[in-house]
């Protein structure tokens, strides 16, 4: 009898391990090892990938050829001028081309002082990000925020000026709306979501 | 039988009668089955309207993808202003809830036409309200002006402005109503490399007069001085085809067809359906054309080929509208035939434009006419441009009664948008 009782005690307790163990398995599934990448540090090397690529083309293509070397044309109407492409409409296309692969994550240019005034800061954390960046220089600001019901992790980039090319055509555009930009100056951020 | 009885056998036998020709029509997509549709559905898309598993899925929603396999290409030349892209921004969720422009049939449904503006727009016109509401700030010259007129007074359009772009108005400032040199692209004439004559020929069944008078035809055309012999049509997979159709010449016309297959002319080919006949149109056709089916040789009659007819005569075989009509009292009739019908202004000049190609021909011949009708704006830079100011085009494809008159006369109208450009220019 106690035998009995014994047996069925410890198969239970088999049991019941046995399910623990395969409910802590499918728990550490669904928990999988991030590597401690948090909305942040993804938003961080997403950046980092996008200001360097950016830097690089203004610097080394745009300033380069069409500033310094003139060799080829940058032009707002870059087909029709038959001309490169302007550095805030590459990044634009980049974020438009990536918006149709994932929405995993998105990302924009905006300004305080836009050319396109459809890029001026339009949610609360746009707003308060962009002048966060603007007067705390060199810090980024992060935030969440709720659109169109569902959460976000938003982070806010300052995008400074980092050739020429960027202050001298914001400054003599007709639809700036601001002509003082200089060198080094943020004149604008870049805005990460990644959905929560 | 007293009146009763008789009442409710002729009830049964209507009732049968009537289900199984419904039924019958609706499984085999007949004539009558078109008593099925909810509503009329717009432009070209009534030829491919019985086909509905086309655009609708088994359980009757839309498939979006549908919109953009046919009229993708078409927003990706024009630069699309506003792509699917700019509004799955999360930034833009309120804008979403206010007009849901990520999916086509927000704005352009089908079956409504009691509420179907021009342009297929479904919605009220507007629309552009929902997004630039404060532009007035940003413009002050736009103050005043009513929403409804953004898109339809030829100042703008939602997807292609192309023509329309400000800094587009300014670069054409001031020019000519007639430009001084025309830019229209010439028929080419390859050279010959490859002359075929009647004796070369590897017909495999030909007879008697219908012989000679289709060798000598061939022998006289472009594809016998291109080398292409009759199997190189008539043969396919060994096997000897009388009546060689469209997939024949897309063997070596790729991009033709597939502007045809693309066009109002092959659309219903491309859906599966028996070839459009101008007994279908909903636009005035020759009744001694309806029986008309419309393939490649259509247009292009078989073994001679004549570009010269497909470019106009072709066209007036069928077509019996008053634009038509009027085309040979135009004075773009008067520069074809002066140009010795290689130049000037054909059906086609506008309609199956030849196109800059960046393969290693110079130019392709576009069969999708859709590609530039509808806006016409679609039309400026293509094709009116050639020998136009871009003022004078604009003005001319906004005033319908000229286009009606096949643009004889001068534009009754003014669109304002090119001297708002000048104006804020000049400041």
């Amino acid at each position: 009898m106690f035998k009995s009782k014994l047996t069925k005690a410890v198969s239970m307790t088999a049991v019941g391990g046995a399910l623990i163990l395969g409910l802590s398995g499918c728990g550490e599934e669904a928990k999988a090892p991030t590597g401690g990448i948090t909305p942040k540090r993804m938003a961080d090397g997403l950046h980092a990938v996008m200001a360097s690529d950016r830097a690089v083309y203004t610097k080394n293509v745009i300033q380069r050829l069409a500033k310094v070397e003139k060799v080829i044309k940058a032009s707002e109407h870059f087909e029709d001028d038959k001309a490169l492409p302007l550095p805030a409409q590459m990044f634009r296309m980049g974020a438009e081309t990536v918006a149709k692969k994932t929405s995993d994550f998105s990302y924009a240019l905006l300004s305080k002082w836009p050319i396109n005034k459809q890029n001026a800061p339009k949610t609360d954390v746009e707003k308060k990000g962009l002048d966060y960046i603007a007067a705390n220089v060199g810090e980024n600001f992060y935030s969440e925020e709720e659109l169109g019901g569902k959460k976000y992790f938003t982070a806010v980039y300052p995008d400074p000026a980092v050739a020429p090319a960027c202050v001298d055509c914001h400054n003599e555009h007709k639809d700036s709306p601001r002509k003082d930009f200089k060198m080094g100056e943020v004149m604008g951020g870049v805005v990460i979501r990644i959905p929560l | 039988m007293n009146t009763k009885t008789t009442a409710w056998i002729l009830w049964i036998l209507m009732t049968l009668f009537s289900s199984g020709y419904f039924s019958y029509n609706m499984l085999n997509h007949g004539e009558g089955a078109t008593i099925f549709l909810p509503g009329k559905t717009t432009h070209a898309h009534h030829q491919i309207e019985m086909a509905c598993a086309t655009c609708h899925t088994e359980m009757n929603t839309v498939k979006e993808e549908v919109c953009i396999k046919c009229h993708g290409a078409d927003l990706d030349k024009a630069n699309d202003s506003h792509p699917k892209s700019k509004f799955t921004d999360p930034r833009n969720a309120d804008r979403l809830l206010k007009l849901d422009a990520s999916n086509c049939i927000t704005c352009h449904q089908e079956h409504v036409d009691q509420h179907t503006h021009a342009m297929a727009l479904t919605i009220p016109e507007d629309y552009c309200f929902k997004c630039h509401e404060t532009i007035s700030e940003d413009r002050p010259s736009h103050q005043g002006m009513s929403f409804k007129t953004c898109a339809s007074a030829g100042c703008h359009n939602y997807h292609d402005n192309t023509a329309l772009y400000e800094d587009f108005l300014i670069k054409h400032l001031d020019e000519p109503k007639t430009l001084s040199k025309f830019n229209i692209p010439h028929r080419e004439t390859e050279k010959p490399t490859q002359q075929l004559h009647a004796s070369d020929a590897d017909f495999a069944s030909l007879q008697g007069e219908t012989k000679s008078g289709i060798l000598e035809l061939w022998s006289n055309s472009e594809h016998a001085q291109q080398g292409v012999n009759c199997s190189d049509c008539h043969s396919q997979k060994g096997v000897w085809n009388p009546t060689p159709r469209y997939d024949s010449c897309k063997e070596c016309h790729t991009q033709e067809v597939k502007g045809f297959l693309e066009g109002f002319h092959g659309m219903r080919i491309a859906a599966g359906l028996t070839p459009m006949k101008p007994s279908m149109a909903k636009i005035p056709m020759h009744a001694e054309a309806s029986h008309k089916k419309l393939d490649c040789n259509s247009c292009h009659s078989s073994h001679e080929f004549n570009r010269e007819e497909a470019s106009y005569k072709a066209c007036i075989q069928c077509h019996n509208d008053q634009h038509t009509n009027m085309y040979t009292n135009s004075k773009h009739f008067q520069t074809w035939v002066d140009s010795g019908f290689n130049g000037g202004v054909s059906c086609a000049t506008c309609h199956l434009p030849r196109l800059e190609d960046n393969s290693n021909r110079h130019y392709v011949v576009q069969h999708n006419q859709n590609e530039n009708l509808r806006p016409n704006e679609k039309m400026i830079r293509s094709v009116c441009m050639k020998c136009h100011g871009l003022e004078f085009s604009i003005d001319a494809l906004a005033d319908e009664q000229l286009i009606q008159n096949n643009f004889i006369g001068l534009p009754s109208l003014h669109i304002k948008s090119i001297d708002l450009a000048k104006a804020r220019h000049e400041r």
